[in-house]
């Protein structure tokens, strides 16, 4: 027997969530499109339908290219050093005999804090005169996050730092389903931990390490609050990601039409990693 | 086991080395605990003695125990409105026949994906239009539009790990739909339900730009939102801010330590389905 279906039963049941989630997801994500086509400053009482305008700005605005090469840097290599980081820390995990609770404790903490917390965190760590930082480099007189060419290096280590133990445990939760024979096979093989590692647990770790790959990459293009919060894109715009230079647009200049296309800039470069990405699991055969 | 290491010696090094990873932290905690006079001063690292200062002075004279308030009562909130509309989602999606559901599901998934950025401006313009705005309310709507997908996305997915023969098994004995539900479903799904529930309330904590953008005063402010505008009239005063941004960690920390287990199991769990 299985249970009767009752077609209308199944639609009451996701019906509230789903009318939910098209007033606060849907709706406002087809309005932000529509948003990004107006001329639209509130304070002057300006709203005016411009269709591309702010787009064909957008193309020949310095400060939006900027923006964009430094989002992509941020997310290209913090993603980047996340994921090898945290393949070395899962490897060093699994090993782990006793005191698991607390090591992962520790490795997860950093992950759970309010990003505002991180920021202050490293704020003070990066103290040209009292911070941490400085003070372990034998008194330096750094101002690391004042330097144009030290402040991108910093915040970078501050997102690696919040997000890494993300990665480390969902390779982590893989490397615990490794069966311990087959490590055991390929050393009577006479396999040793170098090719152990690459012919085991790299492939077997192949497609959680996708998966940390899309969820890392998505996150990085959206992060707004360390780097909102951290170096609020300075000094000089050297740290002013897309997502900062749309917040400014739109709540600090009040351009509203501009800094939703900014947003949709944004929304678009998201959807497609998330596309390009969801093929790429299908093809490791993972259904999406 | 040539060359390698005696087990208890690699346990140690690696739990030191974590503690080390966790050092930022631990230096903020020690930052919170030292008088005053010390806090522009390195060496010594240590502080001479331990001192509640900070703590006092965040408590008493600033907006952060309002601002916790409201972070607990947004959370909740937001966690309790996402696992009942999630839940009973969840359960539809699951076990019964729901016209479009494939596509539904991806729209949902695709909504985890979902920039906040990109949403952030019609939001506060709906917010203004229906008077939302510094509310409560208004901060809850917003964060289920994160919190809701993640909600009906690992729900979905414990509940069809569930053998469906116990609900028949029910049915059988004459349990009605909602009887199943209650006594079968609910029991066996209320460790997924406590992992949904832990990474809502923790995601919900944790944001910023809604919360920063949406509120104006301490009617809803949130603690990240007053630790980011944390004065300072002089100089900032960092023994203050880091007594606050302790005070808001220990919900992270709690969930950490106490409930690590329901925080993996949600985290591994929603990694693997998608």
């Amino acid at each position: 027997m299985s249970l009767r279906a009752a077609p209308r039963t199944g639609l009451l049941l996701v019906a509230p969530a789903l009318l939910l989630l098209a007033a606060v997801t849907a709706y406002p994500a087809l309005w932000v499109l529509w948003l990004s086509l107006q001329r639209r400053v509130p304070i002057f009482g300006i709203a005016e339908f411009e269709g591309a305008g702010n787009y064909l700005f957008l193309a020949g605005d310095p400060r939006f290219w900027s923006a964009t090469r430094i989002t992509l840097a941020f997310t290209v290599i913090s993603v980047l050093l996340e994921l090898v980081a945290g393949l070395l820390v899962a490897l060093a995990l699994a090993g782990q005999r006793r005191g698991r609770r607390l090591a992962l404790s520790l490795l997860l903490l950093a992950w759970a804090l309010p990003g505002v917390v991180t920021a202050k965190l490293f704020e003070w760590l990066y103290n040209p005169a009292a911070g941490l930082v400085n003070y372990l480099l034998l008194g330096a007189q750094i101002n690391w996050l004042g330097d144009p060419a030290l402040a991108l290096p910093g915040l970078i280590v501050a997102d690696v730092w919040r997000t890494m133990p993300l990665v480390a445990l969902l390779c982590y939760a893989r490397l615990l389903t490794i069966p311990a024979e087959i490590y055991e096979a390929a050393r009577v093989d006479g396999a040793g931990d170098l090719a152990a590692f690459l012919r085991i647990t790299l492939p077997l770790c192949r497609s959680i390490l996708l998966i940390a790959l899309l969820f890392r990459t998505l996150d990085a293009l959206r992060a707004f609050d360390l780097m909102f919060i951290l170096t609020g894109g300075g000094p000089a715009g050297t740290t002013e990601t897309l997502t900062v230079y749309a917040y400014r647009s739109l709540f600090q200049t009040l351009h509203l039409g501009l800094g939703s296309a900014i947003a949709v800039v944004v929304f678009g470069l998201v959807m497609l990693v998330a596309w390009g990405y969801l093929r790429a699991l299908r093809r490791e055969g993972l259904t999406a | 086991m040539r060359g390698r290491p005696h087990p208890t010696l690699r346990d140690a090094a690696v739990l030191l080395g974590l503690a080390v990873y966790a050092l930022p932290f631990i230096w903020q905690v020690l930052t919170s605990l030292k008088p005053e006079a010390e806090l522009m001063r390195l060496p010594p690292l240590l502080p001479s003695r331990l001192s509640w200062e900070h703590y006092q002075v965040v408590l008493e004279r600033s907006l952060m125990l309002r601002a916790l308030l409201n972070s607990l009562g947004v959370g909740l909130l937001t966690t309790g409105l996402a696992l009942a509309l999630g839940l009973a989602a969840a359960y539809g999606f699951a076990r019964f026949p729901v016209p479009g559901k494939g596509p539904l599901l991806l729209a949902i998934v695709a909504g985890t994906a979902f920039p906040q950025i990109a949403t952030v401006s019609p939001l506060y313009l709906l917010m203004r239009a229906l008077g939302l705005r510094d509310t409560w309310l208004g901060l809850i709507l917003a964060n289920t539009s994160f919190a809701l997908p993640l909600v009906v996305w690992l729900l979905a997915g414990f509940i069809r790990d569930l053998p469906v023969a116990l609900e028949e098994a029910a049915a059988v004995d004459g349990a009605g739909r909602l009887q199943t539900f209650q006594w079968v479903v609910l029991p066996l799904v209320a460790p997924g339900l406590a992992s949904a529930a832990l990474l809502t309330f923790l995601f919900s904590w944790n944001e910023f730009l809604f919360a920063y953008t949406f509120t104006a005063t301490e009617a809803s402010r949130t603690a990240p939102v007053a630790l980011a505008l944390f004065p300072g009239v002089f100089e900032v005063p960092w023994g203050d801010i880091a007594a606050a941004s302790i005070l808001a960690s220990l919900p992270p920390i709690a969930v950490v330590v106490g409930l690590q287990r329901f925080l993996v199991r949600g985290l591994v769990a929603g990694a693997l389905r998608e």
